[in-house]
């Protein structure tokens, strides 16, 4: 068997940390989207054909040439808020912001700007710690 | 013929870190209570004309304080806040103390009301619920959970004189509750349909028989109550009253309009808005009760530097008006005919 493989010294690579799930993604009321990294948890403990080694360790995929592409409501109401929340900050106070989504583009179209026109909600969802985190991710750039 | 007023500043109010959502007078008028975003509540006086804080309300919320009302004798401010309780804060001891925190609502409690004769209380929040709690010996107890509305619901207000309730919502409509006298439940009696976006604050008249409402569709609305048997054949159901959307004012207002208040003296209905202006509209003299006509005989630019989140009559004296916005400013105006 040993004769036939097409790989006879696999290099190993060593696999990632287990992911830390967090107390929102475990909160059923707390709709979170995929990741990159759930994405790669499905996929990485797949094994070799021909070796008792997982894709993962044998660095045939690997997290960052996932991509997830999820413009879903979630994602576009992070995107307005983030817009919303780079602007309120970056702009004097006397600009009145306004964000809406791009006619015809997302099928929660009037929901998405109604939500990202109120204030009020706007600003209970700034006081959630953990959305501030993400929306300050996004607004701050690459380096996380 | 209608002819314009004056609004007159009085005083800048400043002392709030951030944006402030509400004012509310004292049933007498003698002070004016005001909340926001820095969790706080501040009670301003006039001493020798000159407004003051004479007092700051803390550690009674962890986050912003939506809205705070007076109970009809004076003596309690209930607050509505984000952290998704109700405080209630009792002044018997001459200090205000926080003496009951009501809790129940899932998420951000938005408004709150006091009823006529002080012994029921209404909260409101974005889990879409009304609760009405009964006050007896300082005892507050939930008496009615109302899953009436499908969306946030932004406020609640009382009839100025029965136990009737309105609330508005992000559903864009308004519902009326009473209490069902054989299961002494409360239901909804009448849904309010007419605005095409967000319900933001209501007001009723001093008879109790009309509200006006505003909305995030930059509209004003009238609605007449119109009681079972009515003599000008409108229908209704079960012997409750429904209310008509009848008049509209559109094209005075360019953004979110915020609040309203209908002056139970002089009947002038003041209107606070997200393009930082406050306008006054009154009643035509010769205005059909089915019908009427409104005029606007007031608006100050730049009112504020920012949205109006608030804006409230003092109930006892004639012409004074409070404000409340995002600019982090409390003012104190006069308006004169």
């Amino acid at each position: 068997m040993t004769d036939n493989l097409e790989n006879i010294n696999p290099k190993l690579y060593k696999k990632v940390e287990d992911r830390q799930v967090t107390a929102a993604e475990e909160d059923e009321d707390i709709v979170d989207a995929f990741d990159a990294r759930e994405v790669f948890d499905l996929i990485r403990n797949i094994n070799d054909p021909e070796h008792p080694l997982t894709l993962e360790e044998l660095n045939v995929v690997e997290q960052n040439l996932i991509e997830v592409m999820q413009y879903d409501t979630l994602m576009a109401t992070l995107i307005g808020l983030s817009i919303r929340v780079q602007l309120l900050r970056a702009l004097p106070p006397r600009f009145k912001v306004s964000v809406e989504i791009t006619p015809g583009t997302h099928i929660s179209e009037t929901a998405l700007n109604k939500q990202l026109a109120d204030k009020e909600r706007v600003a209970a969802a700034l006081e959630n710690s953990h959305l501030v985190e993400v929306i300050n991710h996004c607004v701050c750039g690459s380096k996380y | 013929m209608i002819t314009m007023g004056s609004l007159e500043l009085k005083q800048n109010l400043s002392g709030h870190r951030g944006r402030v959502w509400s004012i509310c007078w004292h049933p007498k008028g003698i002070c004016l209570a005001s909340c926001g975003e820095d969790k706080t509540i501040r009670i301003w006086q006039a001493t020798n004309s000159n407004w003051i804080t004479t007092m700051i309300l803390t550690e009674g919320h962890t986050r912003t304080i939506r809205e705070i009302a007076w109970s009809p004798c004076g003596n309690y401010i209930a607050s509505a806040s984000f952290d998704a309780t109700t405080a209630i804060w009792d002044r018997r001891s001459g200090e205000f103390e926080c003496n009951a925190t009501l809790e129940g609502h899932e998420n951000e409690v938005k408004s709150v009301s006091w009823s006529s004769s002080g012994h029921l209380l209404a909260t409101c929040s974005r889990d879409k619920s009304v609760w009405i709690w009964e006050t007896k010996d300082d005892e507050y107890e939930c008496a009615s959970v109302i899953n009436a509305h499908t969306q946030d619901v932004k406020k609640v207000r009382w009839h100025p004189n029965e136990d009737i309730l309105a609330s508005a919502s992000y559903d864009n409509t308004v519902k009326i509750y009473k209490e069902d006298m054989i299961d002494s439940d409360w239901t909804c009696i009448h849904t309010l349909t007419s605005h095409t976006s967000t319900v933001w604050s209501l007001s009723f008249d001093k008879t109790g028989e009309r509200i006006v409402t505003v909305s995030d569709d930059k509209t004003v609305k009238i609605w007449q109550e119109y009681k079972s048997g009515n003599t000008i054949g409108i229908s209704t159901t079960n012997n409750d009253s429904v209310w008509k959307c009848v008049c509209t004012l559109s094209g005075y207002h360019t953004r979110t309009i915020y609040d309203v208040d209908w002056c139970k003296i002089t009947g002038l209905i003041v209107t606070a808005c997200g393009d930082d202006i406050i306008r006054i509209f009154k009643e035509e003299s010769d205005s059909d009760i089915h019908e009427p006509t409104f005029s606007m005989i007031c608006s100050i630019n730049n009112a504020h530097t920012q949205d109006v989140n608030s804006a409230q009559w003092n109930p006892a004296i004639v012409g004074q008006l409070a404000s409340a916005s995002d600019d982090g400013l409390v003012k104190i105006w006069f308006y004169n005919e």
